[in-house]
């Protein structure tokens, strides 16, 4: 990495296991990535690879009894979240490290208002007089573009579009200033068109605060439009890192390659799209080598016998492929 | 949570270790103890549970002073072999659970299924029905069943299959309301399945591990009802031995011979208990959900 | 009113000012109706042997109901749907037996659409079974067939649903939409539920089976580029009506009604130096049960003029085969 200015959140060599019967499902297996003030890191995968659970990892909210982080640092403006005790977590999440989820059905209280909601978020991380809470309260939710906050306060969620509820969770999201602001596939169960306004929505509150964003999401196309840089996540590991017009002008990991090139188009037609064949290896069960080797239309041998290290491909870009070894020869 | 599940499906895992060793053993044996005791109760029990001898009455347990090792759990009023009555006891509460469990469970299983699949009026009638029957003191049209009918093993199976079926067919038809929104129903009416065919195929199976939990569930509830009639004097006539006549029985003479009602009460509790906990496990077992972790 | 494409050629459906209507009713005991949703209201099209049409629009746009209408599981308020010429809900018999062998589905929750507690032969044996008389081995044969074509092992046909994955088992259910040599196979969101990499795979798969078996499809999505890799012909619905209809090619070359402008705008390419053509749209689709005046897109149209707001525009014929609904043209 170049240097460490504005690096608001860096994760070191994360590991976040799930102990099931079948065995431990190792979800998150030794990743790590910086955030900095004001840019957006896409974390991009498939059903499966790990990215919520890493996501989940950073404001250790993994799904009890099953997940336990078990090795790794995420150092947040310097300070190692995994080393703090639950009740200094909670002073973490919502106020230094938000995040918005997927569905705004679930992430919303279906038996409270939406002003109750909010005030609660905002109750709970700074220590202010009744009136003044209501107020920010209803800045919180014009700064979301609800109309009509006033009236919005005393509606609940069921009262409100699926698109409206994201904003109103986006509200509470923002509501204690975070730094860091995780965001996992927050607009997968919405319209396209509603989908727009929230991306551009979430793009001005980023501006505004400089807040660092962790944007999750299996779909190119939000990636293309969102992220300053990408990580590419495959079976518990990020295989590629880079800035996001390199890595989509010339992605160095065959899986970043093959999983770009099976994306259907808009513009010009396609006769046959170039599909990955096969599936992901079981988490709990993965080989020793690279994840992707079954998959890969350039296996070699020794990809099934080691794991290739991150190698430095561009600028800030860097994959993790033997194909990007200096001597390897070209093949 | 529900991604995680996903991708742990079984497909890439094959079966769950350890489902064996979360089997709840005790109650288990405790199940196949009694079902033995009630199927071989003629070979095992050491008298006739009938048989008086009056010489022998009130005889305490073999442990307490003044026992004997005849009569290993003591002797009644009447002299008869407290142990020999709680053994034949165990089939009278066996064939009771399993007729009104298959007589109200079945008919539970048929009006859920009917009434959820169906819906509209038909839901509309068979559910005002099912309030009604769950709004009835339960003890009370037992009792009334049974002295119109008379007292028997027939009366106490009518009257609890009567109880019982509406809890059955209230949970069938929510369960049966879910498996009916499910993408495979629509598809069988595509495939141009008849709705006899779509109950039978694709709905009943998967609603049967519900039922299935209902009915071990069940189990300890009928065995409870059944004492409690028995009790009050509406169930089996004597001399038939029941363990819920015999804890009434008993009950007169509780301070001078407290194993005749405290006997055959901790036969019914661990029985109870062992079906429970077997249901419980059983539930645990088939849910899918559930098995994850 | 929309343009044949051979002439005399009868096509495999067509659909005449289809409508469907559901009450809306209050009250616990009483039911009382206090509305209508009109989620398909006046919809027409047609759809040719070995073509897919598809049916693009946002959700509560009404393409699941105009394709749920076409399967029958749905009745029509108003409308026809011919098959052959023929109106398929008023089939009865040995005429409706035939046409369950004629249209098949596939839907888009793989985990939904097979019966867990059926071997994966039962469930694509099941259209056969029902509708034909089948021997016990051609029935097995089949399965076999069809499981060849679908690009599965035949040891699957003796497992459960659990045993596979989610692009695995919408093959599974592809084979069973196959298993009765259908004409026309509905694909409901066939690849929205799965993942990235799977959905080349089955989309790929549609193509070939299209191509060797002479299948049509009506497509439902909302994914502009799925539809564009597998649709021959596309329209595009708002609250319950097309508001444009062409062929692929010259809609996604050229779209004219402001709402599918504002859907291509919306579709993010996977590219980052693509044009942002920003037109987000304000507000969100209104209710159904109480549609705008007029056209029902006006509202949120950067291009509303004084009429559209009175005027109910017809669908009209800009270009050969390209029809769009809308006062501008």
């Amino acid at each position: 990495m170049d240097s460490a200015a504005g690096v608001v959140l860096e994760v070191r060599d994360l590991r976040a296991y799930l102990y099931t019967r079948w065995g431990v499902v190792r979800a998150v297996d030794g990743v790590s990535f910086v955030l900095r003030e004001g840019e957006t890191l896409g974390l991009v995968g498939e059903s499966g690879c790990g990215k919520t659970m890493t996501g989940l990892s950073l404001v250790r909210l993994l799904p009890e009894p099953a997940g336990r982080i078990v090795d790794g640092q995420v150092l947040l403006e310097g300070e190692d979240l995994l080393a703090k005790s639950e009740s200094e977590m909670r002073a973490v999440r919502g106020r230094r490290v938000s995040m918005i989820l997927q569905d705004p059905q679930t992430s919303l209280n279906p038996v409270f208002t939406i002003g109750d909601q909010i005030l609660e978020a905002l109750g709970q991380h700074h220590v202010d007089g009744e009136r003044s809470l209501a107020a920010r309260a209803q800045e919180a939710l014009r700064r979301v573009k609800v109309g009509a906050p006033e009236q919005r306060m005393r509606a609940y969620p069921h009262q409100m579009s699926g698109g409206m509820k994201q904003r109103v969770v986006g509200a509470i999201a923002v509501a204690g200033e975070p730094r860091v602001l995780i965001a996992d596939e927050p607009t997968t169960a919405l319209d396209v068109t509603i989908q727009l306004q929230y991306l551009a929505l979430l793009k001005e509150i980023q501006a505004r605060t400089r807040l660092a964003m962790l944007f999750i999401t299996h779909d190119f196309g939000i990636v293309a439009r969102m992220c300053d840089r990408v990580a590419v996540m495959y079976a518990g590991r990020i295989v590629e890192t880079g800035p996001t017009r390199a890595l989509f002008r010339a992605p160095r990991h065959p899986y970043t390659e093959a999983l770009m090139a099976s994306v259907p188009r808009l513009e010009g037609h396609v006769a046959r799209l170039p599909s990955i064949e096969g599936q992901p290896p079981p988490l709990h069960d993965l080989p020793p080598g690279c994840r992707f080797a079954d998959r890969c239309a350039y296996v070699a041998d020794r990809c099934r016998r080691e794991y290739p290290p991150t190698m430095p491909v561009g600028l800030a870009h860097e994959a993790a492929c033997w194909r990007n070894e200096p001597s390897a020869p070209s093949r | 949570m529900a991604r995680v599940e996903e991708r742990i499906d079984e497909s890439a895992l094959g079966r769950p270790r350890g489902d064996l060793a979360r089997l709840p053993w005790v109650s288990f044996a405790i199940i196949a103890v009694l079902v033995l005791v009630a199927v071989l109760a003629p070979l095992i029990a050491p008298h006739s549970p009938t048989e008086q001898s009056l010489p022998d009455k009130l005889l305490p347990p073999a442990w307490e002073a003044g026992g004997s090792a005849r009569h290993l759990l003591g002797t009644d009023v009447l002299g008869r072999d407290v142990l020999s009555r709680l053994i034949y006891g165990a089939r009278v509460s066996l064939i009771v659970a399993a007729v009104a469990l298959l007589a109200g469970g079945g008919i539970g299983l048929i009006v859920g299924i009917v009434s959820g699949y169906l819906g509209g009026r038909t839901d509309s009638f068979l559910m005002r029905s099912v309030d009604a029957t769950l709004t009835f003191p339960t003890i009370l049209i037992a009792l009334l069943l049974a002295v119109s009918l008379g007292p028997g093993l027939r009366t106490i199976a009518i009257a609890i299959t009567v109880l019982i079926w509406a809890r059955f067919a209230r949970v069938v038809r929510g369960e049966v309301l879910a498996v009916k929104t499910r993408d495979f129903v629509a598809l069988a009416r595509v495939h141009g399945c008849s709705h006899l065919r779509i109950m039978a195929v694709h709905i009943v199976p998967n609603v049967l591990n519900t039922f299935m939990v209902l009915l071990t569930l069940h189990i300890g509830f009928v065995i409870i009802v059944e004492a409690s009639l028995s009790f009050l004097g509406a169930g089996i006539p004597p001399p038939t031995p029941s363990w819920g006549q015999m804890v009434s029985d008993g009950r007169s003479h509780i301070a001078s011979a407290w194993w005749l009602s405290v006997v055959p009460g901790a036969a019914i509790m661990l029985v109870v208990l062992a079906f429970n906990l077997f249901g419980d496990w059983l539930r645990d077992w088939l849910d899918p959900r559930l098995r994850q972790v | 009113m929309l343009e044949e494409r051979a002439i005399g050629a009868e096509p495999l459906i067509r659909v005449e000012n289809l409508a469907k209507h559901f009450p809306v009713t209050r009250g616990v005991l009483i039911g009382r109706t206090t509305g209508h949703v009109k989620a398909v209201d006046g919809v027409s099209f047609t759809i040719g042997r070995q073509e897919t049409l598809g049916l693009v629009g946002e959700s509560g746009c009404g393409k699941t109901t105009t394709s749920r209408l076409l399967l029958r599981l749905e009745q029509p308020t108003a409308g026809r749907v011919l098959l052959d010429g023929r109106d398929i809900h008023a089939l009865r018999g040995a005429d409706l037996v035939r046409y369950h062998t004629r249209v098949q589905a596939v839907f888009q929750d793989p985990w939904s659409s097979l019966n867990p507690r059926l071997r994966v032969r039962e469930t694509i044996a099941e259209a056969l079974v029902v509708n034909r008389r089948v021997t016990r081995a051609g029935k097995l044969e089949r399965v076999e067939e069809v499981l060849h074509q679908v690009g599965l092992p035949l040891s699957a046909a003796a497992r459960y649903p659990h045993e596979f994955s989610g692009g695995q088992r919408q093959r599974i259910a592809l084979a069973s939409a196959l298993a009765a040599k259908p004409e026309l196979i509905v694909l409901d969101e066939p690849v929205s539920a799965l993942d990235v990499s799977i959905r080349a795979q089955i989309m790929n798969l549609l193509k070939d089976l299209q191509a060797r078996q002479q299948l049509s499809f009506l497509l439902v999505a909302h994914n502009l580029a799925t539809v564009r890799y597998i649709a021959q012909r596309t329209a595009v619905m708002y609250l319950g009506r097309i508001v444009e209809h062409a062929d692929t090619e010259t809609l996604y070359r050229s779209p004219l009604h402001p709402y599918t402008k504002a859907l291509f705008a919306a579709a993010l390419p996977a590219d980052p130096d693509a044009p942002r053509d920003d037109m987000i749209l304000s507000g969100e689709v209104p209710s159904p049960i109480d549609p705008p005046s007029g056209c029902h897109f006006h509202p949120r149209c950067p291009f509303a003029m004084e009429q559209c707001a009175r005027v109910a525009p017809e669908l009209k014929a800009v270009a050969s085969g390209h029809v769009v609904s809308c006062h501008l043209y």
